[in-house]
């Protein structure tokens, strides 16, 4: 009882915003479940035509169970749909594996290494009696999964490399750093895409030419590296002096400086703020559906062109933002839990400023 | 002498290489375009475009040069923008100060609103809201209204003018003022989205204030209200401001989803402009350029505004 008080009557402002979102809620909240779960269609012989009965009152979810293969992996080829699966579990392993605090040494770049040629392996096949499964037909929600996996893999050490230039004490490797750092960021996502997918070509020599799949990853990947590469930067930046005049006391060079004492600790630093633009590149790879590539979304958009199933956008982008939600939440509560467990926590900044 | 050499080759060395990768890309493009038969060069822009646009806030026709049309693209991109990031902070200020509310509810709620839009992908969003519009609400005819006047339909909003109202006329309205599905859709995407990272900051940014300003006010005789106005929000805005600059500029950057849900604006108009003209780094090179203006000015119209913030 003291406990309502406290929390929700704690005055007359307080009760009177209680009961008004009360009331919203119980107006609000009673037709949303019909709708969703009481009334929805989730199987059925022909789920088709009892959705399109249902129009209005229920949910279609039967749309998903229908699509769910197609979902998940897109257009790859049915009876071999165990290898993006197996590729899906090693994908995860690796996240995983890379959230311990534990693992954060050199190895795991060897194990990240091992584990992205044997998601390679397995996805396109091509040996060992596994048929060859060109990259046009990956799919779903795997292609999100490798295009935000592959485009951290490759924009890390190039972020790092940008990072480490913007921070030279070399004006011409300086600028050449700030100026693609803020070009990427200043521009959109889609115009970048828009240029991997219709400028890439011509830059190329004549009769080299590469798919689509990987000009989009170019430019994923030349994206992400800017973000991630200011990322760095901060976590370079909260470095004390003293941990550089103690690498050169030792007689440390630039290399092995940056290399043994100052990147390791910067890194570390860097992880929360990391986690949270993996989490915006995750959401941001879901762009390729305007250069058309089959990702989850795309996969999700492309099964409402059937006829039979035109006109359930609603459940079906419910559907793709709660899948998006699943990956994105859990990303965002592991950044904040490390946030908070780090001992010298120096979030807010402005508090850690001590004004 | 022998440390400044070496920085001096290094340097050297490095804008070598750029310039030579720079060489090998300009000059495959060159003989492209060449074996390809496309033209180079802005001249395009004095042709007529050809195409209609959808919704356009100055007159425009399809006998107008290209340049008028992405004139065009551009409005209705400043548009949606300016209107997005006025909703934005309002909402997001609003939620932001919700979530430090001492009412349990409404904390819950504000945090349940920023957890759901952030982690999902706005183009997911876009989808949603004009799938929304387009799939649920019902034709013209059969159209809701939620206020006197203000219809909701599958054609978008309609909201009275002074001096003018909707009137339904066949199969659509006319008069009053009107959002079409495709602005209303990216305006709510956009303002939603958007509102839930304005929210942390906001957030951040009270949170900043030490308890003390909070209990000085309220010696005072300050009410609740009267300190976050008075004490509270003025010293959060110097915290709050430089993030904010951030998300309008992400907002603006992020208008360019329009092109997924056919609205006009800058992108989806040099879209259409390259797949008819063929001439791809033109129209690229126009969004870069309008965007890094954008982004630039933004920023130093929001460090002017910042170092006032400041000086108070």
């Amino acid at each position: 009882m003291r406990w309502l008080r406290e929390h929700f009557f704690s005055s007359w402002p307080s009760a009177l915003t209680t009961l008004v979102l009360l009331f919203v809620l119980f107006e609000a909240l009673p037709p949303f479940i019909d709708w969703a779960f009481v009334e929805a269609i989730w199987t059925g012989p022909d789920a088709s035509a009892a959705c399109r009965a249902a129009r209005g009152e229920g949910a279609c979810w039967a749309y998903i169970g229908e699509k769910h293969r197609f979902i998940l992996f897109g257009t790859y080829p049915y009876d071999e749909h165990w290898r993006p699966a197996l590729a899906m579990l090693v994908l995860l392993a690796l996240w995983g594996l890379s959230a311990l605090r534990r693992a954060w040494r050199w190895w795991l770049a060897v194990v990240w290494g091992c584990g992205l040629a044997a998601i390679g392996g397995l996805m396109w096949g091509g040996f060992a009696g596994l048929p060859y499964v060109e990259n046009e037909r990956w799919g779903g929600l795997m292609l999100t999964l490798l295009l935000t996996t592959f485009g951290i893999a490759a924009a890390f050490p190039l972020a790092i490399a940008l990072a480490l230039g913007r921070r030279s004490t070399l004006p011409v490797v300086r600028a050449l750093c700030i100026g693609y750092i803020e070009l990427i960021r200043g521009v959109p996502l889609i115009s970048l895409l828009f240029m991997a997918s219709v400028m890439l070509p011509l830059f190329l020599p004549e009769g080299l030419s590469i798919d689509k799949l990987l000009r989009a990853q170019i430019a994923l990947i030349l994206f992400a590296a800017a973000y991630l590469a200011e990322v760095v930067r901060g976590g370079l930046q909260a470095i004390p002096r003293h941990q550089y005049e103690a690498a050169d006391a030792l007689g440390l060079g630039y290399w092995s400086r940056t290399a043994f004492v100052i990147l390791p600790q910067a890194l570390r630093i860097a992880v929360p703020p990391l986690v949270n633009v993996l989490v915006g590149f995750f959401k941001n790879t879901s762009l390729v559906v305007i250069i058309g590539l089959y990702d989850l979304l795309t996969s999700v958009k492309v099964g409402l062109q059937e006829p039979a199933w035109s006109g359930f956008g609603v459940e079906a982008y419910l559907f793709a933002a709660a899948t998006y939600f699943i990956f994105c939440a859990a990303m965002s509560l592991y950044s904040r839990r490390l946030e908070l467990a780090s001992p010298g926590s120096s979030w807010p900044p402005a508090r850690a400023a001590g004004s | 002498m022998k440390r400044s050499a070496k920085r001096a080759a290094i340097q050297a060395a490095v804008l070598l290489a750029v310039g030579a990768a720079a060489w090998f890309l300009v000059s495959n493009t060159l003989s492209n375009l060449e074996a390809r038969r496309i033209a180079s060069g802005f001249s395009f822009l004095q042709r007529e475009a050809g195409f209609a646009i959808g919704e356009s806030p100055i007159p425009y026709s399809a006998a107008d040069s290209y340049l008028k049309a992405l004139v065009v693209g551009l409005a209705n991109t400043f548009r949606v923008s300016a209107f997005g990031i006025v909703l934005a902070t309002l909402i997001g200020f609003a939620v932001g100060l919700g979530r430090l509310s001492p009412n349990a509810l409404l904390r819950g709620l504000c945090a349940a609103y920023v957890e759901l839009f952030r982690n999902t992908p706005l183009l997911v969003q876009l989808f949603f809201w004009y799938a929304l519009i387009t799939e649920t609400l019902p034709p013209a005819r059969e159209a809701l209204q939620p206020l006197p006047g203000v219809f909701l339909s599958n054609r978008g909003i309609f909201f009275p003018l002074p001096g003018s109202v909707p009137v339904l006329q066949g199969f659509n309205f006319s008069g009053g003022a009107h959002l079409s599905p495709e602005f209303a859709a990216l305006l709510a995407g956009l303002s939603i989205y958007t509102a839930s990272f304005i929210a942390e900051i906001v957030r951040a940014g009270v949170l900043s204030i030490r308890r003390g300003q909070r209990e000085a006010a309220q010696a005072l005789g300050l009410t609740p209200a009267m300190t976050t106005r008075h004490v509270v929000l003025p010293q959060a805005l110097r915290v709050i401001v430089p993030p904010l600059t951030g998300t309008y500029l992400d907002l603006t950057k992020n208008s360019s989803l329009a092109v997924a849900i056919g609205y006009p604006d800058l992108v989806s108009i040099a879209n259409t402009a390259i797949n008819q003209t063929g001439q791809a780094i033109e129209g690229i090179a126009v969004i870069m350029a309008v965007y890094l203006t954008i982004s630039l000015s933004i920023s130093a119209l929001m460090n002017w505004y910042n170092a006032r913030v400041l000086r108070r």
